[in-house]
Parts: C-alpha cells; sequence; structure tokens
C-alpha cells in the first residue's frame, strides 16, 4: 500500500525523523487557520500518489493566509495525471540550502534490503540513476544486521555527503531504517532530504510503501488506506475477505481458484478477446483453496454487481478442492442470491477440471441452470465467455 | 532421482498439530511420504494417530533430526510464527525446508533468509507461500494433489500452485520426475535457476517446464541462465499479460512496478534463450508434447 505524503510524514515523525510542522485539509477556507498556526505563511502540497506533482502546478508557495486560502482553492480538485487532488498539505516554509536523497527499500533481484542515497537530490531519482549513476550510492543491508550508527555512516560515506551534515543524515538514516522495520515498509523514500540555511537536516518530502502481509502485527496500517480512491467493488470484496481487482475496459467477469491460475485466466479470455469484438477481462478475483459455497456466493455477487460484466468465466482447477464441491458451490450460490432478490441475468461459463471434475460436471448438468454453461477446456470455456461477452 | 525429493527422504511437520498441518500430514503419508514426526513444543511426548499411523510429537527440530534422522521439514505453522520456525529449522541444519505458510511478511521472510545465509546455506528453503514439492510415487511434501499425475521424464518449476496442478494434469500421461512450486512472493528460498540446475543435472528429467509470472526479474535471470547452463529442452508459460500496473494480483510478488516486471519483457527474455513459450497453459503442454515426440 502507498501512502500520502501527509501519511509519510506523520510515520517519520512518529519514528523521530525530522519533518517540518504541517497540516492536511480538505477545503480550501480551512487554509487561512492553519496558515496563521503555521506563522503566516505556507507551501501548499497537493496529496496524489503520483510523482511530478510540482511540475504539474500542484506544489505552491502562500505568502499570507488569503493566498493560502487561494491557492488550496486552485490545487483541490485539479487533476494529476489521472489523479484527482482531494486533499492539500500545508507545510511549513523552509529555507533550503542543499537537498539530498535518500531511501531504503527491497530488492528483490538480491534478495535482501538497499539503501540508496545521493548528494543530488530534489529531481527524479530514476533520472539521477539513469544519467549519472556515479551519483545515486547503493549499499546493501542485511535484513539481520539492519542500519545502525556504523552502516549509517558506511552509506554517507559511499554517497559523499558533506562533513558538516555527515553525522546528522547518518542519525536520520538510522531513524529512517526505524521506519521502514517498524512499519514493515517495502520502501521509504525522502527526497528532498533538505539541509536549511542554518544547518539542520530536514525530511522535506517522503515516499512510503506498506507491506500488506504484515497487517497481522500493524493493527494501524487498515485507517491509513485511502478508501475515496478504492472502487467500491474492489471495497465490497476486501470487506468479504476477497482477493479481487477490478480491470478497466473489460466485459467478462472472471472466479477462478489459485492467484497464477487466475492471472492465466484473464490472459486466455483476452486472447479470446481477439476473436470476439475485443471482450475483455473485467477483474481478477481468487476465491482460493476452499471455494466453498459461501465464498463463490460472495464471489458471484461482486461480479455480477458489476455493471461492465456481460458474461461470466468461473475457471476451477481441482486440487485439494474437489471439483464437486465447486458445483455444489455454484448451484448453492445461484440460489442464495436469488434468494436475496439479485438480478442473476448474466450467463455463466463454467469449466472444472481435476480432482472430481465429473463428479462436478454432472452436478450442473443434472442443475440444468439456465444461465450456466459447461465448457471442458480452459481455453475452449475463455472462448465462450468472450463470445457471449461480444452480444 | 528426481530433485530435492526422494523416496528416502524423512519428512517431519513443524505445525502438524494444526488444522491444516493434520489435514496435510494425511494427505502426505497417503501420498507414501516417510513422515517420521511433527513439531509443537507445547504437545512434545504425544502422538497423533493418522488412519493407524501413529506419528510421533517432538519439541524442536533438533530433537526431531536427533530422534529420527529427518532430512526434510514442511512448515505449516500461521505467519505471525514462521519466521521462528524457520530459523529452528536453520539452526538445526535441516537439509530441506519447505514454508507452505502464505502471508508472511517481506520482512520476516528477508530476515531468515539472510540468516541461513550467515549460517553457510546449510538448509535449502522452498517458498514461502508455495504448495511445495513433489516426486511422483516417491514423497510428497507439501501441498499438492499427489493422484493428478505419475512419475515420468518432465522437470515442472512453478511460482503458482494451481497452474502447477494444471500443467501435471495436462501432462499427466507422460508424467513428472519432480514438481516443485517455489511460490509467488517477493523474495523466496529456491529459484527457478536452483530446480533448473538441479533439473539438468537430474538424469531422469528429459524436459523441463517453467512457469512464470509478473513481477521481478526472476523469469530474465533464469533465461540468462538457460542460455548458460541448460543443455535440456526447456518450454516456458508466463501469466499475467493483462495484469494492469501497480496492482498486487493475487501473490504478494505478482506486481508490474511502473515498466519492470511485465509478462512480455520475461516472455521476450525466455524466447531469446531458445524457451519456446506457450501462450496458454494447454498451449505449453502441447509445445512440451511436441519436443518430447522429437
Amino acid at each position: 500500500m502507498d501512502l500520502f505524503e501527509y501519511q509519510a510524514r506523520d510515520l517519520f515523525a512518529k519514528h523521530g525523523v525530522p519533518v517540518l510542522a504541517g497540516e492536511v485539509i480538505d477545503t480550501p477556507e480551512a487554509a487561512r487557520e492553519v496558515t496563521e498556526r503555521l506563522g503566516g505563511r505556507a507551501v501548499v502540497k497537493a496529496q496524489v500518489k503520483t510523482g511530478g506533482r510540482g511540475k504539474a502546478g500542484g506544489v505552491k508557495l502562500a505568502s499570507d493566509p488569503a493566498d493560502a486560502v487561494e491557492k488550496a482553492g486552485a490545487i483541490l480538485g485539479m487533476d494529476i495525471k489521472g489523479h484527482t487532488v482531494h486533499r492539500v498539505m500545508l507545510a511549513q516554509t523552509a529555507d533550503i540550502a542543499d537537498e539530498y536523497y535518500v531511501s531504503f527499500l527491497l530488492d528483490r533481484t538480491n534478495r535482501t534490503f538497499l539503501a540508496m542515497a545521493s548528494v543530488e537530490g530534489g529531481m527524479d531519482i530514476e533520472e539521477v540513476a539513469a544519467t549519472k549513476p556515479e551519483a545515486l550510492a547503493r549499499i546493501p543491508v542485511d535484513a539481520v544486521d539492519g542500519v545502525g550508527v556504523e552502516k549509517a555512516r558506511e552509506i554517507v560515506a559511499a554517497a559523499n555527503f558533506p562533513a558538516e551534515v555527515a553525522e546528522q543524515v547518518a542519525d536520520v538514516l538510522v531513524k529512517l531504517w526505524g521506519v521502514f522495520v517498524n512499519e514493515d515498509a517495502l520502501l521509504v523514500e525522502v527526497n528532498p532530504l533538505v539541509k536549511t540555511g542554518d544547518g539542520r537536516i530536514i525530511a522535506l518530502d517522503g515516499k512510503v510503501s506498506l507491506d500488506g502481509n504484515a497487517e497481522f502485527r500493524q493493527p494501524d496500517h487498515a485507517a491509513l488506506e485511502d478508501r475515496d480512491a478504492t472502487n467500491p467493488l474492489e471495497a465490497a470484496a476486501k470487506e468479504r475477505g476477497l482477493n479481487y481487482v477490478k480491470l478497466d475496459d473489460g466485459n467478462v467477469g472472471i472466479i477462478g481458484n489459485g492467484a497464477g491460475l487466475v492471472m492465466s485466466t484473464l490472459d486466455v479470455v483476452a486472447y479470446a478477446g481477439e476473436k470476439h469484438g475485443g471482450a475483455k477481462p473485467a477483474n481478477f478475483l481468487d476465491i482460493g483453496g476452499g471455494a466453498s459455497a459461501e465464498v463463490m456466493a460472495n464471489g458471484l455477487e461482486i461480479i455480477l454487481g458489476d455493471p461492465d460484466v456481460k458474461s461470466v468465466f468461473v475457471n476451477v482447477f481441482g486440487g485439494i478442492t474437489a471439483c464437486d464441491a465447486v458445483a455444489n458451490g455454484i448451484v448453492q450460490a445461484l440460489e442464495l442470491l436469488r434468494g436475496k432478490g439479485e438480478d442473476v441475468s448474466k450467463p455463466l461459463v463454467v469449466r472444472l477440471d481435476g480432482n472430481n471434475a465429473e463428479l462436478g460436471r454432472k452436478i450442473l448438468t443434472d442443475a440444468n441452470h439456465p444461465l450456466v454453461e459447461q465448457v471442458d477446456t480452459m481455453d475452449g470455456a475463455a472462448d465462450r465467455a468472450a463470445e457471449l461477452a461480444a452480444k | 532421482m528426481a530433485i530435492f525429493l526422494t523416496k528416502e527422504s524423512k519428512v517431519i511437520v513443524q505445525g502438524m498439530t494444526g488444522s491444516e498441518g493434520q489435514k496435510h500430514t494425511r494427505r502426505m503419508l497417503a501420498a507414501g511420504t516417510n513422515i517420521v514426526g511433527g513439531v509443537n513444543p507445547r504437545k512434545a511426548g504425544t502422538s497423533v494417530d493418522f488412519d493407524g499411523n501413529e506419528v510421533p510429537v517432538f519439541g524442536g527440530v533438533k530433537e526431531a533430526i536427533e530422534a529420527t534422522g529427518a532430512d526434510v521439514t514442511v512448515i505449516f505453522v500461521p505467519e505471525k510464527f514462521t519466521k521462528s520456525a524457520v530459523i529452528e529449522a536453520i539452526d538445526a541444519e535441516i537439509p530441506l525446508a519447505v514454508v507452505i505458510t502464505e502471508g508472511i511478511a517481506v520482512h520476516d521472510t528477508a530476515a531468515f533468509w539472510s540468516y541461513a545465509g550467515q549460517k553457510g546455506n546449510k538448509t535449502r528453503i522452498v517458498g514461502p507461500n508455495c504448495p511445495g514439492l513433489i516426486t511422483p510415487g516417491q514423497s510428497n511434501a507439501g501441498i499438492i494433489p499427489a493422484d493428478i499425475t505419475k512419475p515420468g521424464c518432465i522437470g515442472l518449476v512453478s511460482k503458482s500452485g494451481t497452474l502447477t496442478y494444471q500443467m501435471m494434469y495436462e501432462l499427466r500421461d507422460i508424467g513428472f520426475s519432480s514438481c516443485v512450486g517455489i511460490g509467488g512472493d517477493p523474495i523466496i528460498g529456491t529459484t527457478h535457476i536452483d530446480a533448473l540446475a538441479a533439473f539438468e543435472a537430474d538424469p531422469e528429467t528429459d524436459l523441463i517446464v517453467m512457469i512464470g509470472e509478473i513481477g521481478g526479474d526472476a523469469e530474465e535471470r533464469a533465461a540468462d541462465f538457460i542460455k548458460e547452463n541448460v543443455t535440456k529442452p526447456v518450454v516456458g508459460y508466463v501469466a499475467g499479460f493483462t495484469a494492469p500496473e501497480g496492482k498486487t494480483m493475487g501473490h504478494a510478488g505478482a506486481i508490474v512496478s511502473g515498466s519492470s516486471g511485465t509478462a512480455q519483457a520475461k516472455k521476450e527474455a525466455l524466447e531469446a534463450a531458445g524457451v519456446k513459450v506457450g501462450k496458454t497453459p494447454s498451449e505449453t503442454a502441447l509445445l512440451a508434447r511436441e519436443l518430447l515426440a522429437g
């Protein structure tokens, strides 16, 4: 989960990383009081989860409270690379003497963590990496050893930080590592990390991405989720514990078991769609190993509730799950939904294979549901579902 | 022969007394796996009856190895305790630890992976968040259904559980030497490359099927490895061509970040290394058949 800048800033502050005072607002008028509290001047910053907001006009300096109201009004509602600005952060102004870059991240390739640091901060770090790779130090960090003062000094030395800020930056790195580990982050990035005119080191802007798998020990993280931006179908699916992702421009609803098989199902439907008026998968939905009637009903309810969906493809390989249980699940799910008064009028193409497939197919044949059609192969079923969606 | 797991393997189960652990221990036993014990510090000295088969419970992995000579552990303990379970297995220097548990925090996996390295990599780790591995007709360490297929000449390595089952099913008449589910998390122990190297060295494997998915660069690195080191034919499949950027598709590691980790890039890298890549699982199976038929 990626956080907004203000959320990252809060986590930095919680772990002792020096930040400037700031407050988040969602109406222009609120800017007046906040700016007064911040000393009469403020930087107004759009809160969007994308880069390049400065260039897009999403960061502006307000010279007094009235100006802050005006600037906040201009930025709120702005569209930055497809992200609508719902909130702005008003932050204390800083007298910037120098801009640096520091981050900790997961290095999948080397199966470890990585520290990156540069004295050329402030700009897009991918550009620095591409154009001046020597200016970006990359130091592996061992997950067991972590970052103490000594390791932090090694990072500072590798990036050639000036001597007068070296100890301060090392201290910030140790605290930032504290954010990375204690919050179960996949990325913590400070850009820029600034030196002020009076020689202080402050994290002026930051990015944090958190590991969703760590929710079991991070009870506070659920509150950081951006509910406004979450697709309503995704939100409803999450509430039911379903692993669902809504896809743009699709019309074939997908239900399957196992992440890999569902990803593969999306691809196979998209190929089939090339022959059927560009039919595409409308969602990813993995109902997991169990595939009980209740889970199937929950999944079907979400998918049938998606107005984009014209047909549904249920693709199950019975591994541990037996196909007869899945077939019963489908039959019961359709009854359950009808009982709840749901509109069940979209055609379902079902492919069952593997453990007890014959039995499962027979259950569906016997149930003789007018909307359910069976195809024995995955490719064939994808083709039929795409054809039905294109009708 | 097979890789990593044979009928000689003596298997213990960490978390055997839990519901998942019990269910799958029963299935593993039914598949012929030589299960010599379970581990649960709170139930040490007891035993669990699996349809007449009394499996003793030990207080720790080290103790279990001393008593039984176990050389494989399958780990089912809940995600909160998985890190310490794996570290215990590493400390006991068991040669193979299969981590089935899903939903493990990346910081925990990074920690036990690093710890294994610091201890000299005496323990091969498979997973986490994987279905484990099976050598049909010999032994089954994990949750892969044992009755899909029979012993044969195909080696399979896959990031995805159900695609592993699907591929085993498509090629069930030919059969497999071993099937290794390595898991789809951002950090995993055994990689495609490890399995490819083992299959290349295994005289009973004639052809290798590798299944990848979006995220990371494991498939690209496997392609480089194949180019230099693998003489046996390799057939590939990659899932996730239609996955949108920045969305996690079920597996924690299955995410396209910016322009990296795309299925297209992986397919191209594999094809450049001479791997035949199928568009669908069925087409991939067909390619394997054609290559085996010569």
